[in-house]
């Protein structure tokens, strides 16, 4: 047995395909919308869901049996605006465009529901280690969708990835610009990303019929 | 042995395989089936979904051939080979020039949106080992008709894929989806490459290309003219009515629209009180907007003034009101089902249609998007209409037994 038991790889693994955050448990669908139009965003909101989570999961975890139940909400706030303040705060001073670019969506991970959700149902409940690969496996869940949103979405609506034109430039008609081809201005609106996160869910069900609810 | 016979034996040998659903979609659309009813059934009706399909693309064969002739009359008009249509039966109009041009640009349009459609039907069906559906044929003929002439063809084809998909298939198929599957291709163009449906030139065929040279050809839609306050530019009201203008395909001649309507409200297909109120709809918010040009509180400096100073009633002639009213808002799946609810229903179309006309800045037209709108709220509709007439008994019965 190595570092992870065979439980604590079910923890890691099993949010990122069949029960993942987004597609499954559909939690934290706004800022997939929100913050995919290109990759680049969507990585770093992927990052910084991964560090709040994880750490926010073993913070709750370690406290979870001081904390009155009663005023349990208002503490599991606190930890996770605590983080999100630090978030923050680096990417001003190490990617400040970038978090221009995020605008309110870092300060709107407090609202992220996953994270709300795993503390409640998980992180109050387990130990520190499991918690924290909890955490990290729902938010790497949160991130997989998010990046596979924002590949499509960059790739079809602006014809570029990370910002390099990788179909071509589409001023200067070259590439797949040449033969007519041209960007897709729907997915640059948010409205697209919630039908690119519909087919995924949509190609997700249609692969593992177990996962169709039965109504 | 025919080849109707032939056609029996193949379908029964490859009966329950895969590929059985494709195959029976051509034996159907050719022949009746063999395995049909002789006696016994004691309901019969003519109108089946095939039949009432064909009709409705019966009445939009005459749109379709106007707007071929007039893809081409619009070229000639502007590069000045014919002069201006006077009367309806004109020759300027209906000549083999005009035909030829016209038929070169809007038949590949009605092949692809035909083509690509019934390939992803029968896709769909083979996947889903059912029958394919006739929804496509009525989608497919609308399709041409509602885009600009010069749209190239991987767009549209790629619109059709999305609104037949993702419009249609993913809410169950033919019968089932929310959204008018036409206009939602429509839309998925509208938003995805915008340059290539609005603006001046996108309306007349050719008009992209000379943009800048000595003989450009303007291609502005008398909407686009009047929302920049230029008033109905070089069109006359007939011109309007009769549909000599620029615009999508088939959306122009309104005297053709009036007597395709004939067709759907005769044939009992379309419903009369949706295309009624829709106009009704349009009026009014039509009258409202002149109400308020009328007491002044929107002057000429207005960005808004050129289309609120629109007489009431020609709103109903200009754009594509009419022809959305008697084609879209009509279609029986995604419209409202009560007639208490198509009352609602369609006014609110025409209401809303005028309304996003007169106030969006970026396109001076709103008959898909309102009808869309209103796709959305029909089941809404219906439901409290529902709720009303059974509280309106409920309390019948109180009152009786009492």
């Amino acid at each position: 047995m190595g570092l992870l038991s065979k439980k604590d790889t079910r923890l890691i693994l099993d949010p990122l395909a069949d029960d993942n955050p987004i597609t499954i448990q559909v939690l934290g669908i706004c800022s997939a919308l929100a913050i995919t139009a290109q990759l680049k965003p969507s990585i770093v909101m992927a990052v910084s869901v991964i560090f709040v989570l994880g750490l926010g999961n073993v913070v709750i975890s370690l406290m979870r049996n001081i904390i009155p139940s009663k005023i349990r909400i208002i503490v599991q706030l606190i930890v996770v605006a605590t983080l999100v303040i630090i978030v923050d705060q680096v990417l001003k001073a190490f990617a400040y465009e970038l978090s221009k670019e995020l605008s309110v969506f870092i300060g709107l991970i407090i609202t992220n529901c996953i994270i709300m959700g795993r503390f409640e149902a998980f992180a109050l409940g387990n130990g520190p280690w499991k918690a924290f690969l909890d955490g990290v496996g729902n938010a790497l869940g949160y991130g997989v969708i998010l990046i596979i949103v924002g590949f499509f979405r960059e790739l079809l609506g602006s014809g570029t990835l990370f910002g390099f034109k990788v179909l071509g430039d589409s001023v200067e008609k070259t590439g797949l610009y040449a033969i007519g081809y041209e960007n897709n201005g729907f997915m640059v609106l948010p409205p697209m990303a919630l039908i690119v996160v519909g087919i995924i869910i949509w190609v997700q069900r249609s692969r593992n019929s177990a996962l169709i609810e039965e109504n | 042995m025919g080849l109707k016979q032939n056609l029996h034996t193949l379908k029964m040998k490859y009966k329950g395989t895969k590929m059985a659903p494709a195959f029976n979609a051509i034996h159907t659309f050719l022949y009746l089936p063999n395995e049909t009813t002789h006696n016994g059934t004691h309901i019969k009706a003519a109108d089946d979904l095939k039949r009432t399909m064909n009709m409705v693309i019966m009445s939009l064969v005459p749109c379709l051939l106007f707007g071929i002739f007039n893809a081409g009359y619009q070229y000639n008009v502007q590069t000045g080979d014919v002069t201006k249509a006077l009367s309806f039966f004109s020759t300027e109009f209906w000549n083999f020039s005009n035909f030829t041009i016209g038929a070169w640009k809007v038949l590949p349009l009605v092949v692809v949106s035909y083509g690509v459609g019934l390939i992803v039907e029968f896709i769909f069906a083979v996947i889903k080992g059912h029958e394919v559906e006739e929804g496509y044929l009525v989608t497919g003929m609308l399709v041409p008709l509602i885009v600009p002439v010069d749209i190239p063809l991987w767009m549209l084809s790629i619109a059709v894929i999305f609104g037949v998909v993702i419009g249609k298939e993913v809410f169950g198929g033919t019968g089932m989806n929310i959204l008018n599957p036409a206009l939602t291709i429509r839309a998925f163009l509208f938003f995805a490459y915008p340059t290539w449906m609005s603006g001046d030139k996108v309306w007349v065929t050719g008009a992209v290309d000379t943009v800048g040279q000595p003989d450009a050809i303007s291609g502005e839609t008398i909407l686009g003219s009047l929302a920049q306050n230029n008033g109905f530019g070089d069109w006359s009201m007939m011109d309007q009515f009769l549909g000599f203008i620029p615009g999508s395909v088939g959306e122009t001649s309104k005297l053709l629209i009036i007597v395709g309507a004939l067709i759907l409200i005769l044939s009992k297909i379309g419903s009369w009180r949706i295309i009624l109120s829709t106009l009704a709809g349009a009026l009014s918010m039509g009258l409202i907007f002149n109400g308020v040009v009328n007491a002044g509180w929107v002057t000429e400096s207005s960005k808004f003034f050129g289309l609120m100073n629109v007489v009431f009633w020609q709103h109903l002639f200009i754009g594509s009101i009419l022809f959305g009213a008697v084609y879209m808002a009509t279609d029986p799946v995604t419209a409202s089902q009560t007639n208490k609810g198509k009352w609602i229903y369609g006014f609110l179309i025409g209401f809303i249609s005028i309304m996003i006309r007169v106030f969006n800045p970026a396109y001076p037209e709103g008959v898909f998007l309102a009808i869309l709108l209103m796709n959305v709220f029909a089941p809404t509709i219906d439901h409290y209409v529902l709720e009303g007439n059974i509280k309106k008994r409920a309390k019948r019965l109180k009152l009786k037994t009492a």
